[in-house]
């Protein structure tokens, strides 16, 4: 064997920090102790602690190989079939912005990769505008978009007070400040429901009065919407907040994902929508994400897309995917109550374990 | 600024569908973006209305029918595995099983780089995601480093470097009067190139010319880029399709190797498995030892996270189903054979064709050339004509691709060409 040539140009390349979420998982399952539990997957379980793939989801792979669909590259915005479903199930199908084809939508790698799509557009069309994040936000996101901020210089980004410790709620006056403090034109970060990793949304009231804030400070929000469906059980009341922006006319960016609520995780399944004022806005908007996406992955995977389409078009394959859905988010809820029940009649000490109740989703933040 | 309060003021009610719009003007400055050249021949393509149409612009192989082609391992594997499939998450650097089996393929089945673990390797979104994934890390890790790039390359490589802000140099390589490779140029400049640079190869089936080194030439190139401590950074989209050898069409990798250079290389399963929907793919670095291979994967990681956190699954089942099963990797190195015979055969039948009409060009480099494509040597001019007289599709730098070419629609084809080049 030869001698290497080059001396490693790599060699400043150091070991990259764990994953603080990985890491959880890798020391449970390096457990070998009888009752160890794992509270820290941030994915659907059954009773059984088993991993769930939705019955619609294994009809739809079916009908799919059944079919024998080919493979052929999708163009580069995504399936089209899949972008028109994953709209009108977050904005519902006769919303004005829709009708009046107000909203770029384009197929993305699951929430990360709408949200970086979403992320690139910022920095090429807003330099130096601020992205403000609650604190504390999905560590990852937080990661992410610092990771981003490194590699790209170019979007800046501060916190705004979400989470109250001594309520176990949310941090309403800190927040709204915040966010009126951000400098004009910012781009608020949102969650549009079971926010991550707290579980503390804002009633449909403060909803009203955060739209206020950002409309009054000229701000564009933004909404990451990973749990459609997989908070309340209905994904209607899941997108109220995205709803109630698109209704004053606002222009909005809103990140989906597939994960949770079709137990889509490993096939990346999202979308990226930006509401924008006008129709030639939007066809503009959608170019222009099209061309951040080609450079990245030229166009996105088809699997995902295909099993998300199938079982939003066909009503029978819908309703059984609704109600699936009320079963995982019910059990969750469940799960709270039965907590919530034990620690109360366990816990001596007079403590409020009510939060396990008011908060939503996969997540509780606890006190 | 008083007009745009009162209207704030009107719009911020609470709860009311109204009718008066919040006139945004955050998108204003976004202009159209300029249409993906190459998609918009497919457009076109789909919307002549004409019985004659031929689409050789398509990148994509189809069957002698003109049809998209799922193999037949790819169907078993699928069938294998549908419905059956958890759904959570890979880790970060994707299907390991996926990954091994395709470090075989480039490397060597028996490899000492796979046996000493000195290959940091993620899966990766195609071929694609590969590049753009090394074009990162180079970013992060010789932020002061080119990429050097040929000409012409695939038109995307272009925008990858430059989304990854990496400053891009050219080099030479097609030679237009002779259809075939500037050598003698190519030498120059990577002698020129300051030492320890890095440049852009294909590995086969150069993309869009179909000019390939020969192994003598590559043998060469190698030795020089030994002189200059440069880096080959190999985007390998075709192996076992240009061929139709695996092996065979790894030679250049294989060459660099053996000569002790640390390489890169982008694999993709779009063509060569007809995966292409699915980006399935997968990025590695020859690193000097095993630590330095965990460190590398450690970032190439910490790079993916932020663009995508994970790889999809389904691809890379299907994938390491089909290599895993010594009996469906035997099928479907049979069907890549065929794919691969199938254009041959189409090179073949259109230089016959031309030559039997009496075209006094040389068409040789039909023959010459390898893999789906074929630089015709056709003018901007030429191409509008085959277009617009006779509806054949395109992309207007005059290449064509073999895959789109039939045993029924050779001899139109060669016809046209012959029509607008035989007075040129």
């Amino acid at each position: 064997m030869v001698a290497s040539v080059n001396a490693s140009r790599f060699e400043g390349v150091t070991m990259a920090p764990p994953d603080p979420i990985l890491g959880v998982s890798e020391a449970f399952k390096a457990d070998s102790h009888e009752s160890k539990l794992n509270l820290g997957v941030g994915a659907y379980r059954t009773e059984e602690l088993r991993p769930y793939v939705l019955n619609v989801v294994k009809k739809a792979e079916n009908l799919m190989v059944e079919r024998g669909e080919n493979k052929e590259y999708l163009p580069i915005e995504g399936l089209a079939a899949f972008n028109k479903a994953t709209a009108e199930l977050l904005f519902g199908a006769d919303n004005p912005v829709i009708k009046q084809q107000r909203v770029a939508t384009v197929q993305g790698l699951s929430g990360t990769g709408s949200l970086r799509l979403a992320a690139a557009l910022i920095e090429r069309y807003f330099p130096g505008a601020k992205v403000v994040i609650s604190s504390p936000t999905w560590g990852a996101c937080f990661h992410h978009l610092n990771l981003y901020v490194k590699l790209s210089q170019g979007v800046p980004w501060s916190e705004y007070r979400y989470y109250n410790p001594k309520t176990v709620g949310l941090d309403f006056e800190g927040m709204i400040a915040d966010i009126k403090a951000a400098p004009e034109g910012s781009f608020v970060l949102l969650h549009g429901c079971a926010h991550n990793p707290t579980g503390i949304d804002p009633t449909p009231d403060q909803w009203e009065k955060i739209a206020d804030v950002i409309q009054e400070k000229n701000h564009t929000p933004f909404f990451d919407v990973a749990y459609q469906g997989f908070a309340s059980g209905s994904l209607d009341e899941d997108a109220a907040s995205v709803r109630l922006f698109a209704a004053r006319g606002m222009e909005v960016l809103v990140a989906q994902s597939y994960s949770k609520n079709l137990g889509l995780y490993a096939e990346r399944i999202g979308a990226i929508n930006v509401v924008c004022s006008s129709a030639d806005a939007a066809a503009r908007v959608k170019s222009q994400l099209k061309r951040l996406a080609r450079p990245m992955y030229s166009n996105p995977p088809i699997h995902g897309a295909k099993i998300v389409a199938n079982v939003v078009g066909d009503p029978a394959l819908f309703n059984e995917w609704k109600a699936e859905m009320e079963m995982m988010a019910g059990r969750i809820k469940n799960v709270r109550q039965k907590l919530y029940g034990s620690l109360s009649a366990k816990d001596k000490s007079g403590k409020d374990w009510s939060f396990i109740l008011k908060q939503i989703g996969m997540f509780s933040f606890t006190a | 600024m008083a007009f745009r309060s009162a209207m704030l003021g009107r719009v911020t009610r609470r709860g009311s569908d109204l009718g008066a719009r919040w006139m945004s003007t955050w998108w204003r400055s976004v202009e159209p973006a300029a249409k993906d050249p190459i998609l918009g021949v497919t457009e076109a393509f789909l919307a002549d209305p004409s019985p004659d149409k031929v689409n050789v612009g398509v990148g994509a192989y189809r069957d002698d029918n003109g049809k998209p082609v799922v193999l037949d391992c790819v169907r078993e594997a699928e069938r294998r595995i549908a419905g059956n499939l958890n759904m959570e998450y890979l880790p970060m650097g994707g299907s390991i099983k996926m990954v091994e089996e395709t470090l075989k393929l480039a490397y060597g089945e028996n490899s000492e780089f796979i046996r000493d673990k000195r290959i940091a390797a993620v899966q990766s979104l195609s071929g694609t995601g590969a590049c753009r994934l090394f074009a990162d890390f180079q970013k992060r890790f010789c932020p002061d480093s080119q990429i050097y790039i040929p000409v012409p390359t695939w038109a995307n490589h272009h925008n990858i470097w430059r989304d990854a802000q990496v400053p891009q140099r050219t080099f030479h390589y097609y030679h237009a009067e002779s259809r075939g490779l500037d050598f003698a140029a190519l030498m120059d400049d990577i002698k020129n190139a300051p030492d320890g640079s890095f440049f852009l190869l294909h590995a086969c089936a150069h993309n869009p010319t179909g000019v390939d080194p020969s192994e003598e030439q590559w043998r060469e190139i190698s030795f020089q880029f030994k002189a200059k401590g440069h880096f080959a950074f190999f985007d390998m989209a075709y192996q076992g399709f240009a061929s139709g050898d695996p092996e065979k069409d790894a030679k250049a990798i294989r060459i660099f190797l053996e000569d002790g250079h640390h390489i890169g290389i982008a694999q993709s399963y779009a063509k060569n498995m007809g995966l292409y929907g699915q980006r399935v793919g997968c990025l590695s670095v020859l690193c000097e030892d095993e630590k330095q291979a965990v460190a590398v994967k450690s970032q190439l990681q910490q790079l993916a996270r932020p663009m995508y956190s994970n790889p999809p699954v389904h691809g890379a089942v299907i994938v390491s189903t089909i290599l895993g099963d010594p009996e469906l990797k035997k099928l479907w190195l049979k069907e890549v054979k065929v794919m691969a015979d199938r254009i041959i055969g189409m090179r073949t039948a259109l230089r016959e064709n031309l030559e039997k009409l009496g075209s006094p060009l040389s068409w040789e480099h039909i023959t010459n050339q390898i893999g789906m494509f074929c630089y015709s040597g056709l003018t901007p001019e030429q191409v509008d004509r085959l277009t617009n007289e006779f509806h054949i599709y395109l992309t207007r730098n005059g290449r064509i691709s073999m895959a789109g070419v039939t045993t029924g629609n050779v001899g139109y084809l060669a016809n046209a060409i012959h029509e607008v080049s035989k007075s040129a």
